[in-house]
């Protein structure tokens, strides 16, 4: 075997990650590869730190590489480990932390600093930068203090912070030295309409703002004061005023450096067997801030790190701002100039502004605002420099205009040239997809995004990529892969669920609205998930949309095949008794109930009820003090017991008390999907505790808690979460358990198929070695308990609802012929 | 009589439907479910699904559809037609508003 090279990589951003996938396909073998990273984490996606701080998006969501990757591929990754020096004679390179590794090749990957400004106070604590996820950790702990948060400096990053801390609830300003908002990307219309939309999602923007100290008491952020003595509360100040190539490692090993590390177009710095990766290199006197340059860079080293020769020339730029009901698009230059012309199409009402800057007949530079769908064809155009002398009349219009061919999106993406670049970040051009679509056989985005990368980094391509699947696969392609929540939405449940948090809706119109739904009023399937979402998550202020749920739980009872009800009272934990049964057989005589049987669920049945005699029914129940047994209702159904220590003489601990306790402490929520409970006395099992969705088998020394079973469509038996000394502490522990699944279950999702989603090992992390998160659970369950737990049968016995159970109208006429 | 000549019956005011929900007027053996739908229209269909007689009303009612309680097919109000890949019509009867007024005919549509 021959021996391998060394290849180490300081810095493990999304620079270097990308080079080593592309090293990786065109030579597996050659390196032994070692990464020192500052940050103490694996490769994630930074373009989508914002819509971590917005809520949108979890950390978890936006990693590149996961540890298998590393491992996979044999790379030593350390993490928290900067490196300090590089000793260019020796050949090795010495981390903070005193880790030496030695290198035949190495990349200076090391990214941009934040750039500070250095006012009097900006080392207070509660001024950030917004560069890595502990900066958003750190935004996301201040907002849960709330208070004002003010940003400097109106360009992408700061309005991306802007908006996500909006939408963490608190207060924001943006102060902006310049009189329009990213005037490097933007011209001042744009500017202007772009300064509106974030006045309307309640920010309040000052331009021209020059700020001039920064005010502390008990040195943390107070205030922050402006050159024109405007005095602006603070409980945090983020500084996005622009980044600086990160060099000081590589200027002090000697290497020549400039603004950034200066690098050839083979990547090399001055130094051969050293190259410079991403936004701390300069090129042909350029420093890039986006990703799409850094890709070609990448792709450029891996290929000289293989043998073959190789050139990056320099990039030109497109724009995206990531804010999620703003639209913007910006690429090229469109100053005004003599030998420029321009064409403008404003709609005021639809709030869309469109501006083509050309020089002879090429565009040269594109602004989009309000509809940004053209803006990827217009790049193109700006790239390739086309002459658009022929179409120059229809041409700001976009490309459905061109050639006649008809408004229909799919006839545009149809119409793309195969050379036509789809993702910018990732430099992926239409026949690049479509091929790997044919080929690889792919019929999912997530297969596209694997196979190509296309949309897998920013993600405003992804309505593109998908127009090309169903394009190439035609009826093969369902988009249903991509697991859209129902018809009505391109959402998934994850993302509703998060952002029903995240922007705070508050009614199905809330969500309908904001989340941009295809139909007017939802369906029979996305309604009741919508409905379960809001209460779960605000107990206390939704108001329960009744016409949105099943009918079984709007009337309480079990519809049967013939229109009728079934009615099934609560005995709790399975126990009744002579007074009980004796109300139960007065009912079914009073009401000639024409069937009554034991449930598989330890309760009894009446079945055969009309509607119009549902109220009667319940308030002879209640009278005998009976309350609804909800055998028809995504939420707690049974908790099957056994006769324990009361009388079994195998019995280790009160299975049926306990039982019993537990359905008393737990009725009335409402889950994602129904919820049933046993408790066993001993490990003989005989309340069949291993297949529900939370079981407890009590033991000599206390109680082994179960969960994830089921026993009706699928058969799997329940694994141990962990094991309890005492009632107390177990019933802690599966109220906070239930609790994680109302608050990320899918509606109609059992808790066995959530936690194979989510994994028993984090939910073990989370409910049973987080003491904190655990108890915090149980608080929200408890909390919502108390909008929950109000018998709905008592309810309408006293009038609520009666029009359910009345026809509108009994009339005794001859149907007309 | 013939189809022309409707012969209208009050049978109560719209507000006592649920906005997006359904009543059931009764006459002799038939019963007839009324909907309201979100923005106030109202429709009558015989109470019985195309499919196997599940009670509409009291299903969930979305955009101009009401969707069966008991085996999710989803029907038109307008004219009772199975919508999607199921086959089938349920009677639809006339009815207007006059006013708050609902009047209903029980001369089915053919
Ligand atoms: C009444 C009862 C049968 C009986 O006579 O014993 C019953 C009746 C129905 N079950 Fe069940 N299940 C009953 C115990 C069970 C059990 C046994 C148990 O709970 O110990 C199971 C297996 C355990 C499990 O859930 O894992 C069971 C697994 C199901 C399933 C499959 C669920 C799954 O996720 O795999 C369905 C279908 C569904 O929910 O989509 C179902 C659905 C139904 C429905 C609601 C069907 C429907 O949608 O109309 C039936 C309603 C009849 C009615 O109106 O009363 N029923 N069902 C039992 C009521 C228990 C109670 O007291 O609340
Ligand atoms: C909030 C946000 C939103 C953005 N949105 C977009 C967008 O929409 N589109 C777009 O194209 N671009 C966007 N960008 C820019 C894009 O993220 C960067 O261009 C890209 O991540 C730079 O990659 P990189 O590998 O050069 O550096 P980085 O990803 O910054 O990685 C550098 C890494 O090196 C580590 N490091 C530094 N010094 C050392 C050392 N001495 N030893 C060890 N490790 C070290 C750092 O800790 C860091 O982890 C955004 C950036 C941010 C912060
Ligand atoms: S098994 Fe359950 S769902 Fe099936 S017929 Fe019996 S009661 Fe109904
Ligand atoms: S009876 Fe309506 S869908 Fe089956």
């Amino acid at each position: 075997m021959s021996k391998k090279q060394k290849l180490v990589v300081i810095g493990n951003g999304m620079a270097p990650g990308r080079m080593l996938e592309h090293l990786f396909d065109i030579s597996p073998d050659m390196y032994d590869v070692t990464i020192f990273n500052a940050e103490p984490r694996v490769n994630y996606n930074r373009l989508m730190l914002s819509p971590v701080l917005s809520g949108e998006k979890a950390y978890e969501d936006i990693i590149t590489h996961d540890d298998a990757w590393y491992d996979d591929n044999h790379i030593t990754l350390h993490k928290s480990a900067k490196v300090a020096q590089i000793d260019r004679v020796a050949k090795t390179v010495t981390s903070q932390n005193g880790i030496t590794a030695a290198y035949d090749k190495l990349v200076i990957a090391t990214g941009s600093n934040p750039f500070v400004i250095p006012l009097p106070g900006h080392d207070l604590e509660g001024v950030l930068t917004y560069r890595d996820l502990d900066d958003v950790a750190k935004m996301l702990e201040a907002a849960k203090t709330g208070g004002r948060a003010v940003v400097i400096g109106g360009g992408l990053l700061g309005l991306e912070a802007a908006a996500g801390l909006k939408m963490q609830g608190m207060d924001v300003t943006v102060l902006h030295l310049m009189p329009t908002l990213m005037e490097r990307q933007l011209d001042v219309a744009a500017g202007y309409l772009l300064e509106k939309a974030f006045v309307d999602l309640g920010v309040d923007v000052i331009t021209e703002a020059n700020s001039k100290q920064i005010i502390g008491v008990n040195g943390k952020v107070s205030k922050i004061i402006l050159d024109d003595g405007t005095e602006i509360d603070a409980a945090i100040v983020v500084m996005a005023v622009g980044i600086r190539p990160s060099l000081e490692l590589a200027k002090s090993a000697g290497l020549e450096t400039n603004r950034g590390v200066v690098v050839s177009d083979d990547m090399r710095t001055s130094d051969p067997d050293i190259f410079a990766l991403g936004e701390c290199a300069e090129h042909r006197g350029m420093c890039y801030g986006l990703v799409a340059p850094l890709y070609e860079m990448g792709k450029t080293i891996a290929a000289e790190l293989s043998g073959q020769s190789s050139a990056y020339t320099g990039s030109v730029t497109a724009t995206k701002l990531k804010v999620t009901g703003i639209d913007l698009y910006s690429a090229g230059d469109f100053a005004e100039g003599d030998d420029r012309e321009e064409i403008v199409l404003r709609d005021a009402q639809a709030g869309v502004y469109k501006r083509l800057v050309l020089q002879n007949n090429i565009i040269i530079g594109a602004v989009l605002y309000g509809e940004t769908s053209d803006g990827p064809w217009f790049f193109d155009l700006l790239k390739k420099k086309s002459n658009i002398s022929e179409m120059r009349d229809t041409l700001i219009f976009g490309q459905a205009y061109q050639g006649g061919a008809p408004l229909d999106p799919m006839a545009a993406v149809a119409a793309l040239p195969d050379d036509a670049e789809i993702c910018g970040c990732n430099g992926i051009c239409k026949s690049k997809i479509t091929g790997a679509i044919a080929e690889k056989g792919l019929t999912t985005l997530d297969g596209v995004r694997a196979h190509t990368k296309a949309s897998a980094s920013c993600g405003t391509c992804t309505g593109l990529v998908e127009q090309l699947l169903a394009l190439t696969l035609g009826d093969a392609y369902d988009p249903a892969a991509v697991q859209p929540m129902c018809g009505c939405t391109d959402l998934g449940h994850n993302d509703v669920r998060r952002l029903i948090k995240a922007k705070e809706l508050k009614s199905i119109p809330a969500v309908l609205q904001e989340l941009e739904w295809h139909t007017s009023c939802g369906c029979a399937k996305c309604r009741p998930a919508l409905n379960y979402y809001l209460i779960c998550d605000w107990p206390d202020e939704y108001a329960d949309d009744y016409q949105s749920r099943f009918i079984n739980e709007r009337v309480h009872a079990n519809i049967q095949k013939d229109g009728t009800y079934s009615v099934v009272p609560r005995m709790w934990g399975g126990m009744t008794s002579a007074k009980e049964l004796r109300a139960i057989a007065d009912v079914v005589d009073k009401f000639n109930i024409p069937a009554v049987k034991v449930t598989g669920g330890q309760r009894i049945d009446m079945l055969g009820i009309s509607k119009e005699d549902l109220p009667a029914v319940w308030s002879d129940l209640g009278d005998a003090g009976f309350i609804s047994g909800q055998a028809y209702a995504k939420g707690l159904r049974t908790v099957k017991t056994c006769v324990g220590t009361d009388w079994c003489r195998f019995g280790t601990q009160d299975s049926t008390g306990f039982g019993i306790r537990i359905e008393k402490f737990m009725w009335g929520s409402w889950t994602p999907a129904k919820v049933k409970m046993a408790v066993s006395g001993c490990p003989r099992n005989c309340s069949e505790a291993t297949c529900k969705d939370v079981g407890i088998i009590c033991v000599d020394s206390g109680y082994e808690i179960h969960f994830a079973g089921a026993a009706g469509l699928d058969i799997k038996p329940t694994q141990v979460l962990c094991s309890a000394k005492t009632e107390d502490e177990t019933l802690e522990i599966i109220v906070a358990l239930v609790q994680m699944y109302r608050e990320q279950g899918h509606y109609l999702e059992r808790i066995y198929k959530w936690a194979k989603r989510i994994g028993v090992e984090e939910i073990r992390r989370q409910i049973v070695d987080d003491h904190g998160k655990r108890k915090a659970y149980f608080d929200r369950f408890v909390f919502s308990q108390k909008f929950a737990q109000i018998d709905p049968w008592s309810e309408r016995v006293s009038g609520k609802d009666k029009h359910e159970f009345n026809p509108i109208a009994t009339l005794n006429l001859e149907a007309a012929e | 009589m013939n189809a022309l000549t409707e012969n209208w019956v009050t049978i109560g005011d719209i507000s006592d439907i649920p906005v997006r929900g359904a009543r059931c007027v009764k006459n002799g053996e038939t019963s007839i479910a009324v909907f309201r739908t979100a923005d106030d229209q109202i429709f009558a269909l015989e109470d019985k699904c195309p499919h196997n007689n599940g009670p509409l009303s009291q299903g969930i009612v979305h955009d101009g559809c009401v969707t069966c309680p008991l085996h999710n097919w989803v029907i038109a109000l307008k004219d009772g037609t199975a919508q999607g890949a199921d086959e089938g019509q349920t009677k639809s009867y006339p009815i207007k508003l006059d006013g708050e007024t609902i009047l209903l005919s029980l001369t089915a549509n053919r």
